[in-house]
Order: C-alpha cells, then sequence, then structure tokens
C-alpha cells in the first residue's frame, strides 16, 4: 500500500501525546469510521481476545459516547462528551476511563486531513497535568513492569545462586 | 532513543525488587523518604541508598523542598526500559490495521454503488 501506516508517536509537550496515521481512503469514510457506532464497533476492538459490546456515539456538540470493552468477566470502559465537531475534518470531545480513579479527564482532538492519497488522522491527548499524563503512564507501565521483572528476578536468581 | 549505557543505568536500578516497590508507590504520587521507608520495615539510611541509585539512574527526582526533598517518578526513562511506548504503538497499530481493512470494505461497497 503506498499510502497508509506507520503510526508515529510524539509527546509535543509534558502533558500531551500526539499519534498520528495515514489512511488510504477518502475523509468522509475515515470520519464514517470514527463517528458511527456499527463503524467503530468493527475497529476499536481493544486488545486480542476483547469484544466492544457497548458503542454509543452522538455525533453532535454535547453528544455523549460511551465505550465498552468485555473479555470474559474483565471490563473496560470509557465515557466522554463532545464539545464540538465539525464534519468531516474536526471532533474535540473531553472523556475518561471509568477505572481512572484520579477523577482527571483527558481532551482529545482529532483532526481528519484530506489529500490526493488518503487521509491523516492526528489525535492530540491533552492531560489536565504532566502529573496526570505520567501517572496514567507509570501505572500502567509499573504494572507491565512487575511482570517483566518477575522474569529477569528468576534470571539473576539463576545466575547468583 | 535510549543510549545502552542509560539503558544499562536504567535496568541495573530496576533490578532490586525494594527499588521497583518503591517506584511502584511513586506511580501513586510524590512521597517523602520517611513516607517512603514506613511500608518496607527499612531504615531511612538504607532507603536513601536506593533512592539514591534510582536518581542516578534518572527514573526518580528530588524536590527542592530542603525539609521534605520529596521523590518524584520520571517516566520517560521507565517508559524507554519497559517498552511502553512500544506497548502503546503495538495496541493501536493492531486497530489501526483493522480500520485500514474495514475503509477498503467500504471503497468496494461505494464503487459497487456508483458513489465516488
Amino acid at each position: 500500500m503506498a499510502f497508509g501506516g506507520p503510526l508515529r508517536i510524539s509527546m509535543p509537550s509534558d502533558t500531551e501525546i500526539l499519534t498520528e496515521r495515514d489512511f488510504a481512503a477518502p475523509g468522509h469514510l475515515v470520519f464514517a469510521c470514527y463517528t458511527q457506532p456499527p463503524l467503530i464497533k468493527r475497529w476499536l476492538t481493544g486488545p486480542p481476545g476483547w469484544t466492544m459490546p457497548v458503542c454509543v456515539f452522538e455525533p453532535r456538540p454535547g453528544g455523549r459516547y460511551r465505550y465498552e470493552w468485555h473479555k470474559g468477566e474483565e471490563r473496560l470502559a470509557m465515557s466522554g462528551v463532545i464539545h464540538a465537531i465539525t464534519v468531516p475534518e474536526h471532533i474535540l470531545s473531553e472523556e475518561a476511563f471509568d477505572q481512572d480513579e484520579t477523577g482527571g479527564t483527558s481532551k482529545s482532538a482529532v483532526d481528519f486531513a484530506e489529500r490526493p492519497e488518503g487521509t491523516t488522522v492526528v489525535n492530540r491527548l491533552t492531560y489536565a497535568s504532566k502529573a496526570l499524563r505520567d501517572q496514567i503512564a507509570a501505572t500502567g507501565m509499573a504494572e507491565g513492569m512487575e511482570m517483566s521483572f518477575q522474569h529477569l528476578d528468576a534470571l539473576l536468581a539463576e545466575g547468583w545462586s | 532513543m535510549p543510549t545502552s549505557a542509560n539503558l544499562d543505568a536504567t535496568f541495573r536500578a530496576l533490578s532490586d525488587p525494594t527499588r521497583r516497590a518503591i517506584l511502584a508507590r511513586l506511580a501513586q504520587g510524590e512521597a517523602s523518604v520517611m513516607e517512603l521507608a514506613e511500608p518496607f520495615a527499612m531504615s531511612q539510611p538504607a532507603i536513601s541508598k536506593h533512592l539514591k541509585v534510582l536518581e542516578n539512574a534518572g527514573l526518580i527526582s528530588r524536590g527542592r523542598d530542603a525539609q521534605r526533598r520529596p521523590c518524584k517518578l520520571e517516566a520517560q526513562p521507565l517508559a524507554e526500559a519497559t517498552g511502553w511506548l512500544i506497548e502503546y504503538r503495538k495496541y493501536w497499530e493492531a486497530q489501526f490495521e483493522r480500520l485500514d481493512d474495514l475503509l477498503d470494505e467500504l471503497k468496494r461497497l461505494e464503487a459497487m454503488t456508483g458513489k465516488t
């Protein structure tokens, strides 16, 4: 495919995460995939093994959205409100995971730029503070780290016993 | 990108279970040496020694407040060492590859119905 992938990720400031991705499709189709629940459910399905049985998206200013992912008894869910929406190029919203106990929300600005060869989608996630962004990142990291380093523990124990 | 010397220091710092527990605690928010020493049943000098290793590896920073000097987690070296960004990328790439397939399907559908 001439146009499309790979994903570009950066941290342009202390409170932001920026992702950019090219798609080999016209803007109105990409926009539809971000704003129509039957289409959202087809691709935003979460990690392997998870499904997305609940998907609500009201594409209007003040509209709500709600995503729920299930895997057996496990649940992960996110709710948000749309502050501004311009078809087919811009969505500004504010969202939070149910599981996030910090009470902080993050702002999400999604821009769709159509070009002759396809559409570039830029998503800017802005957290209330650097501490919040790092905490969200670090909480996940600490868990992942604990798992990775159980292996290292075993390895070191072998080497030094 | 992290240099291999940086990664070495990071991994050496992370190779100790007490230091990893300290980092897990700091992921919840800043803490003073006294607050950190409490759950570990260790003396403050022993904890301070661990903090020095973590600070030299750039995994934590210390506040300027002379009294408390609160410790704070520095996310970036940890992200580099633990591949958090790699996981983040892998996760979103998988979602976007499904979106690529869906878009191909929608393009074919539009072509069939004569809309361009």
